[in-house]
């Protein structure tokens, strides 16, 4: 029988793959996005197995709102990771500093 | 049963596909199995019930974002072999971290008492199919968040816009004010040389 832990725990390893994705690609930027996308994944399925489970529609209403920010992050993340290569030949963060803001 | 498979079917490959994500040599090989993972994580939503949930992740994120993705790293010229070289630098430490978080995900888990709500109990029956349920909700009671999650999307999309546009000066462009507001009285010439005298333009 599938219950609300299982799916909860498929959430938080997924959470867990995205954390360890952004802390062993430090300098590609690209794959620390895709990470984060990894992370808002888990959430929404933490979020639609409460509701699931609960039977009360709002968490998936949130999750539909997870996903718009999720999508608008993407874009603009790749926006600016495009216009740093176009300036700087590269997109290693390490060099990010560079402003010393 | 054909649940449980379904479930256990999905649940791995997401999985999966998520660790071969992270740990692709290559970044469009990642994206693919990006893909893989919102494929499956979908199925998920699908077996939870959440059907405008599952097919949404679907259209957003492997028709949109996914391909948005492929896009920037088929782009731009990368050489992405020197972006690996601390890779197995910060392998141990971010295992540790991973541990870490999991520990204590396990313990926040373990410790929390579940409530009578969640005690052994299925899916509750929709009396509406999901998508006309969600609609009804979206459309009274988050009709602000949800105009709200336009407003954001619409600035995401002009921010990408401002930020990646640039006015190119070696390019030479028509001016198209000036084709249309040509005549054909300044244009044209009617001209009626005499035999033997040439042309003089």
């Amino acid at each position: 029988m599938i219950g609300l832990a299982h799916y909860l725990t498929v959430a938080a390893i997924l959470f867990t793959i995205g954390v360890l994705g952004i802390f062993i690609n430090r300098r590609n930027v690209i794959l620390m996005l895709m990470a984060i996308e990894l992370i808002l994944l888990a959430v929404n399925i933490n979020l639609v197995a409460f509701s699931a489970y609960l039977g009360d529609l709002t968490g998936q209403v949130l999750a539909m709102f997870v996903l718009t920010v999720a999508a608008a992050e993407a874009a603009i993340g790749l926006a600016i990771l495009v216009i740093f290569f176009r300036r700087r030949g590269s997109i290693a963060v390490d060099d990010v500093n560079r402003m010393r803001g | 049963m054909i649940a449980a498979i379904a479930f256990y079917l999905f649940a791995t490959l997401t999985i999966g596909s998520a660790i071969a994500v992270i740990f692709a040599r290559n970044p469009v090989h990642s994206v693919l199995w990006l893909i893989v993972a919102f494929f499956n994580a979908a199925g998920l939503m699908l077996l939870l019930g959440a059907e405008f949930i599952a097919l949404l992740l679907v259209i957003v994120y492997v028709g949109a974002v996914a391909v948005l993705f492929l896009f920037v790293v088929m782009m731009l010229d990368i050489d992405f072999a020197t972006l690996r070289t601390g890779f197995s630098r910060n392998l141990p430490f971010g295992f540790i971290i991973a541990l870490v978080l999991m520990s204590e995900i396990a313990l926040a888990v373990s410790a929390y008492k579940v409530g009578p709500a969640f005690k052994g109990r299925d899916i509750p029956a929709a009396p509406v199919p999901n998508i006309v349920a969600l609609g009804q909700l979206l459309y009274s009671r988050y009709l602000f968040a949800f105009e709200l999650a336009g407003l954001i999307l619409l600035v995401a999309m002009i921010g990408a816009i401002v930020l990646t546009h640039r006015s190119r000066r070696d390019t030479r462009p028509q001016t198209a004010w000036k084709q249309i507001a040509r005549r054909p009285e300044d244009a044209v010439k009617m001209l009626n040389p005499g035999v033997g005298d040439g042309m003089k333009l």
